[in-house]
C-alpha cells in the first residue's frame, strides 16, 4: 500500500508468528500490542527497525517482533543498542529493559547512554520486582518491600527512574502504565519522534510476584485523582472533570481545586516539556501519586546534539577534509617513509 | 680522522637510552633506529617504562629506558646493550645490568651531583667504582655544560635549553656509530617544522655532541654496522599497536565493511584506540565507551549492524568482556577482540609483558564456547594478524581473539608498507539474495564452512532475531531441547575447527635431521628464532616453529610434531601453550622453558634452557 511515496504499515507488519510466552494477565502483553501499533503509526519499515533487549521477562519482547532484534545479555542492552545506532544511524533503535536489567545490572550503561544522547528509544518496563528469577526485590522496589530475597522487608531506598534520567542529564522522559493504552502509544510515538535518547518508563503489573503494586493510581477508580496526563502547552489539570490543577507554591508544587481557596484557572501551571531548564519537569516527574498525582505523558522533550549523528558528522568532516584515498595514502602522507630499492 | 684500527665492524648493535621519563629518551632512540632503517638496517626497539606517569625526578622509580637494536639479523632489541646512555645517576644504576661486560656507558657527568647521587641511593660519591665499572669504558660527557655553552646566545630559556639534552646524547651516539648528523637533521626538520628556533637549537646541540665525541674520545672504538638487505619497497617505522590498528583498517578496505571500534582505555592497549580515533580521517568509527563491557557490547551491536567490529583491551578487560564474547559466540556474529597481554593476575604488572592470557582466551567463558584464537609474533606481524583476525571473523562468522603483548605492542620495527595487490580481498559471509529467497533461516549454515549468514539490518525481508538463548538447528527459534543443544554445540565447534582449512600449515625451520623442535607462540618469536639460529650455528640441531594460529592449530600440527623425539615449548607463563598442545598430543612428553618476570626472554636463557633439556 503506497501512500505519498512511503509505504503505510499496519500493526501486524511488526508482529511475528511467535506466541508471547508471558504469564496470562502480565502487563507486557498490552505493552507489546501497543508497540506494534505505535510502530505502524511511526511508519519506519520493519527492516529499518531494530529492537534490542537485555535479560528478564520484558526482555523477551524482541522475539515477538517482525523487525531486526537482539535478545542480549543481562544489563547490556543500552551498550549494544548504542553500537547498533552508532554504526548505522539510519536504523530506528528501540531498547526494551526491565527495572532490574535497565537500572541495576545495567545502571551504568543506562546513565551513559542518556548522557551521550544516542538516538535510541529506551522503554523501561517497571514492575518493581524480579519476575524471571521468581520474585526478588529490584532497585525500584519501595523501602520495606517483602520479597523472597527480603523476607523481613528491604532496608534500602529505590531509584526513581525519572530522577536517574534527569541526573544523567536526560533530554526526554515520559511515563505511562500498562493499562493506559492510549497514553502508552502516545508516549512511544513521541519517544520515536525525539532525536536523542528517549526514556519511557512504563509501570507494569506483575500478576505473579507483585500483583497490584500500581493499583493505588492505576485502578480505574483511582486514576482521575492519582494521575495527571501532561501535555506540552496545556494546563496541568486532573481529577474528575479536570476540576483540580497544579500550582506553584514556593519552590514546590501544590494540588488545588480550581475555584476553591481563591485559586482560579489562571493560577494553574502550563506544561513546558521543551524547556531547557529541567527544574519544574523534575518536580513533576517526582510526584508519586500519593499527595500529588503521578505524572504521565511526556514530561521532558528537549532537543540537544545527538551522539550518533555527531560521530557520523565528525567522521565525514575529517574524512573529506583530509581526503586520503586509503590506508596506504594516509601513511605515505603523514608518516616518515623511506625507499629501499 | 679516525684511525682505521679504531673501527669495529659488527652485524648488529644494541643501544639503550635511559633517563627520567621526561628526558626524551624515546625520541632519541627512535630517531637513531629510523636513520639506521633508512640505510637498510633491520631494527627492533623496546620501551621499558614505569607504571607511574611522572615519578620524582632523578629517583630510581622514575627511570624509563628505550632499547634499540640495529643491523643485520635483528629479530629482538637484544639481550644486552653495547652502549648505555645514562642521563643521570639513577638511570645508570637501574640500567647497568642491561649492559654487556665490555659495553660502553655514555653519561652526563654534570648530573652526578651530591643531590642526585642521594636520590639514586648511592652510598659513596664515586658511582663508577661503587658500581664496579671500568673507567676506560665510560664516556663522561659534561652534557649540561656543553648545552649551556652551545645555546648561551640562543635566546632560549633554561627549561627549553635543558629539553634538548637528548640531542646532545644522540650526537655522541651518532659519532660512535658513524651516523652522519645530516640524517638526524632531516628528522628534526620534520618534527620542528613550525618551530624554527627550536630546530636550530637542537641542530646545534646535536652537532656539539658529535664534535665532542670526535674531538675528545677518539680512542674509544667506533662501530660500523653491517647493513641487511631488505625487500624493496617503501618503509616506515611502526609499533605493534599501530600496526594492529592499520591491519584492521586494511581489512575494512578489503572487505567493504566499515570499521567500528568500541573500547575503553587500558595499558598497554590504549594506543590502538588512539590510532583508530585519529583514523576518523579514513572513516573509522572509534568510540570510547563507559567501561570494558560497554566496549565489547557496542562492538557486538555494530557487528549486528554490519560493521567490521572490534574491541581492544588487555587481560583484566578481557575478563570483563567474557560474557559479551559468549554472546557473540552464541549469536554467531563476527567480532575481533584484541588482547594486548600484560603481567597478571588482577592489575598485576600493567606495563610489563607476559603470555598469561592464553587460557583465558581459549576457555574463559561459560558453557561450550569455542572461538578462534590467534597471536602476532612481532610488531610488524601485528598488521598481518589483525588483518587475519578480521578476515576469519567475517568469513567464518565467529569472534576471534588476537593475542599480542606489551613487548611487541610497544616495540617497533621497520615495516614495508603493503603494495595494493599484496593482500587478498575479504569475502564477508553476507546473506546472498538467492539464499534469502530460498526460505532462509537465521541459523542456516554454509555447507563447507558451517558459518551462518550475516543478514544486515536494513535488508528487506531478512528481519530476524538473534540472542543468547539456544536456537533450533532447523527453525532458528528458541529451543531448550537437549538433543538440539548438543547438535548446536557440535556445529559451533566444527565451524571453528574448519577455519583450519584456510590457514597455513606448519613448516618448521632448521628441520634438517633435527630430532628436537623448539616451539613458541606470539611475541617471543624474535628471541626464540635468534636462540634457534645460535643453537644450530653451534652444532646443536634444533628445529623451530612459532605458532600464530592457536585455535584452530595448523592442520598438520600433530602429524609434524609426532616426528620429533623432543618437543620443547618456551613461553612467558608457567606452561599454558604446552598444556594446550599436550591435549592434542596425548602420550607425548612436552618439555618446557618458562619465565614469568614481566620481561621478554633473553636469547641466552633460551639457548641454555634448550641445552639443559637436551642433556637431561
Amino acid at each position: 500500500m503506497e501512500n505519498n511515496g512511503t509505504k503505510a504499515y499496519t500493526a501486524s507488519d511488526y508482529k511475528n508468528s511467535q506466541n508471547a510466552r508471558w504469564c496470562p494477565g502480565c502487563g507486557d502483553h498490552a505493552i507489546l500490542n501497543v508497540l506494534h501499533k505505535a510502530m505502524a503509526a511511526i511508519g519506519v519499515a520493519p527492516h529499518d527497525t531494530a529492537v534490542i533487549s537485555g535479560i528478564g521477562c520484558s526482555s523477551r519482547l524482541p522475539y515477538y517482533m517482525n523487525t531486526y532484534g537482539m535478545h542480549t545479555i543481562h544489563g547490556r542492552a543500552a551498550a549494544i543498542a548504542t553500537g547498533v545506532k552508532t554504526a548505522n544511524p539510519a536504523l530506528t533503535v528501540w531498547q526494551i529493559s526491565g527495572d532490574g536489567d535497565g537500572l541495576a545490572i545495567g545502571g551504568n550503561h543506562f546513565i551513559h547512554a542518556v548522557r551521550r544522547n544516542v538516538d535510541i528509544n529506551i522503554l523501561i518496563l517497571n514492575n518493581k520486582i524480579y519476575g524471571l528469577t521468581k520474585g526478588q526485590y529490584s532497585p525500584t522496589s519501595d523501602r520495606g518491600t517483602v520479597s523472597k530475597s527480603s523476607p523481613y522487608g528491604t532496608v534500602e531506598d529505590p531509584f526513581i527512574p525519572a530522577e536517574l534520567c534527569f541526573g544523567a542529564r536526560g533530554n526526554f522522559f515520559a511515563r505511562s502504565f500498562d493499562m493506559a493504552l492510549d497514553t502508552t502509544r502516545e508516549v512511544m510515538e513521541a519517544a520515536a519522534r525525539h532525536a536523542g535518547t528517549s526514556v519511557v518508563e512504563i509501570l507494569q503489573n506483575c500478576v505473579i510476584f507483585n500483583d497490584g503494586i500500581h493499583s493505588y493510581f492505576a485502578d480505574k477508580e483511582n486514576r482521575a485523582e492519582h494521575t495527571i496526563l501532561l501535555r506540552h502547552g496545556e494546563k496541568m489539570l486532573f481529577g474528575k472533570d479536570n476540576s483540580r490543577g497544579l500550582v506553584q507554591e514556593g519552590f514546590g508544587l501544590k494540588a488545588v481545586t480550581v475555584g476553591e481557596d481563591g485559586y482560579t484557572l489562571d493560577d494553574v501551571l502550563v506544561h513546558d516539556a521543551h524547556a531547557r531548564d529541567n527544574f519544574l519537569q523534575q518536580q513533576l516527574a517526582m510526584m508519586d501519586g500519593h499527595e500529588l498525582p503521578l505524572a504521565l505523558g511526556v514530561i521532558r522533550d528537549y532537543d540537544a546534539p545527538v551522539y550518533d549523528r555527531e560521530v557520523a558528522r565528525q567522521t565525514e568532516e575529517v574524512k573529506s577534509k583530509k581526503g586520503y584515498s586509503g590506508l596506504r595514502d594516509m601513511i605515505m602522507k603523514t608518516h616518515e617513509t623511506w625507499e629501499i630499492g | 680522522m679516525l684511525q682505521e684500527t679504531n673501527v669495529k665492524t659488527i652485524d648488529k648493535v644494541v643501544v639503550r637510552f635511559a633517563g627520567d621519563s621526561g628526558d626524551g629518551m624515546q625520541l632519541a632512540g627512535n630517531i637513531f633506529s629510523n636513520i639506521s632503517a633508512e640505510i637498510g638496517d633491520e631494527i627492533s626497539t623496546f620501551p621499558d617504562y614505569p607504571a607511574e606517569i611522572r615519578a620524582p625526578q632523578g629517583s630510581l622509580s622514575g627511570v624509563s629506558g628505550y632499547q634499540v637494536s640495529v643491523g643485520k639479523g635483528v629479530h629482538t632489541p637484544g639481550d644486552e646493550a653495547d652502549v648505555l646512555v645514562a642521563m643521570n645517576p639513577a638511570a645508570l644504576k637501574t640500567n647497568l645490568r642491561y649492559l654487556k661486560k665490555d659495553g660502553v656507558v655514555i653519561c652526563d657527568v654534570d648530573s652526578f651531583t651530591p643531590a642526585n647521587l642521594r636520590k639514586a641511593e648511592y652510598a659513596t660519591d664515586d658511582p663508577v667504582s661503587e658500581l664496579g665499572m671500568d673507567p676506560a669504558r665510560v664516556l663522561s660527557v659534561p652534557m649540561t655544560t656543553l648545552l649551556k655553552n652551545t645555546l648561551d646566545d640562543s635566546g632560549l630559556d633554561q627549561k627549553a635549553i635543558m629539553k634538548s639534552k637528548n640531542m646532545l646524547a644522540l650526537g655522541v651516539v651518532c659519532w660512535l656509530f658513524e651516523r652522519p648528523v645530516e640524517s638526524v637533521l632531516r628528522k628534526l626538520q620534520n618534527k620542528f617544522a613550525r618551530k624554527p628556533a627550536v630546530y636550530e637549537a637542537n641542530a646545534k646541540v646535536l652537532r656539539a655532541g658529535w664534535d665532542y665525541g670526535h674531538n675528545t674520545h677518539s680512542s674509544v672504538p667506533v662501530w660500523r654496522i653491517e647493513t641487511a638487505a631488505s625487500r624493496p619497497g617503501t618503509y616506515t617505522d611502526v609499533t605493534g599497536n599501530t600496526a594492529t590498528a592499520w591491519g584492521l583498517i586494511l581489512a575494512s578496505e578489503k572487505s567493504g565493511r566499515p570499521l567500528f571500534l568500541g573500547s575503553y582505555p587500558i595499558t598497554p592497549a590504549t594506543d590502538i584506540l588512539h590510532e583508530l580515533a585519529k583514523r576518523k580521517d579514513l572513516g573509522v568509527k572509534a568510540v570510547q565507551m563507559e567501561d570494558e563491557i560497554a566496549g565489547v557490547c557496542s562492538a557486538i551491536g555494530a557487528s549486528y549492524a554490519g560493521h567490521l567490529a572490534v574491541t581492544s583491551t588487555s587481560g583484566p578487560g578481557l575478563a570483563l568482556k567474557s560474557e559479551g564474547i559468549g554472546l557473540a559466540v552464541m549469536a554467531e556474529l563476527p567480532l575481533v577482540v584484541i588482547d594486548v597481554q600484560r603481567g597478571g593476575p588482577s592489575t598485576g604488572l600493567p606495563t610489563k609483558t607476559e603470555q598469561t592470557d592464553l587460557m583465558q582466551a581459549l576457555y574463559g567463558r561459560n558453557g561450550e564456547s569455542p572461538l578462534c584464537v590467534l597471536s602476532a609474533v612481532s610488531p610488524t606481524d601485528c598488521f598481518h594478524m589483525a588483518f587475519e583476525a578480521a578476515r576469519i571473523a567475517m568469513e567464518h562468522m565467529t569472534p576471534v581473539i588476537l593475542l599480542t603483548d606489551a613487548y611487541i605492542a610497544n616495540g617497533s620495527s621497520a615495516w614495508r608498507i603493503p603494495e595494493p595487490g599484496d593482500y587478498p580481498e575479504i569475502h564477508p559471509h553476507i546473506l546472498p539474495q538467492n539464499v534469502l529467497e530460498a526460505g532462509w533461516k537465521p541459523f542456516d549454515r554454509d555447507e563447507a564452512s558451517m558459518a551462518r549468514y550475516w543478514a544486515i539490518p536494513g535488508t528487506e525481508r531478512a528481519m530476524h532475531r538473534v540472542g543468547g538463548l539456544e536456537k533450533d538447528y532447523h527453525t532458528s527459534v528458541i529451543s531448550t531441547d537437549g538433543a538440539n543443544h548438543e547438535r548446536m554445540v557440535a556445529a559451533r565447534r566444527e565451524k571453528v575447527a574448519r577455519i583450519a582449512d584456510g590457514i597455513p600449515e606448519m613448516t618448521p625451520m632448521f628441520d634438517d635431521g633435527a630430532d628436537t623442535i623448539l616451539l613458541g607462540w606470539g611475541g617471543t618469536y624474535g628471541h626464540l628464532l635468534t636462540a634457534a639460529t645460535e643453537l644450530n650455528a653451534s652444532g646443536c640441531k634444533v628445529a623451530f616453529w612459532q605458532f600464530r594460529y592457536i585455535n584452530p592449530l595448523p592442520r598438520n600440527t600433530v602429524e609434524v610434531l609426532s616426528r620429533y623425539r623432543r618437543i620443547i615449548v618456551a613461553e612467558l607463563n608457567t606452561g599454558m601453550f604446552a598444556d594446550y598442545l599436550q591435549s592434542h598430543l596425548p602420550g607425548k612428553e612436552i618439555l618446557r622453558i618458562n619465565k614469568v618476570e614481566g620481561q621478554p626472554f633473553l636469547v641466552k636463557e633460551v639457548v641454555e634452557g634448550v641445552n639443559r633439556l637436551i642433556e637431561e
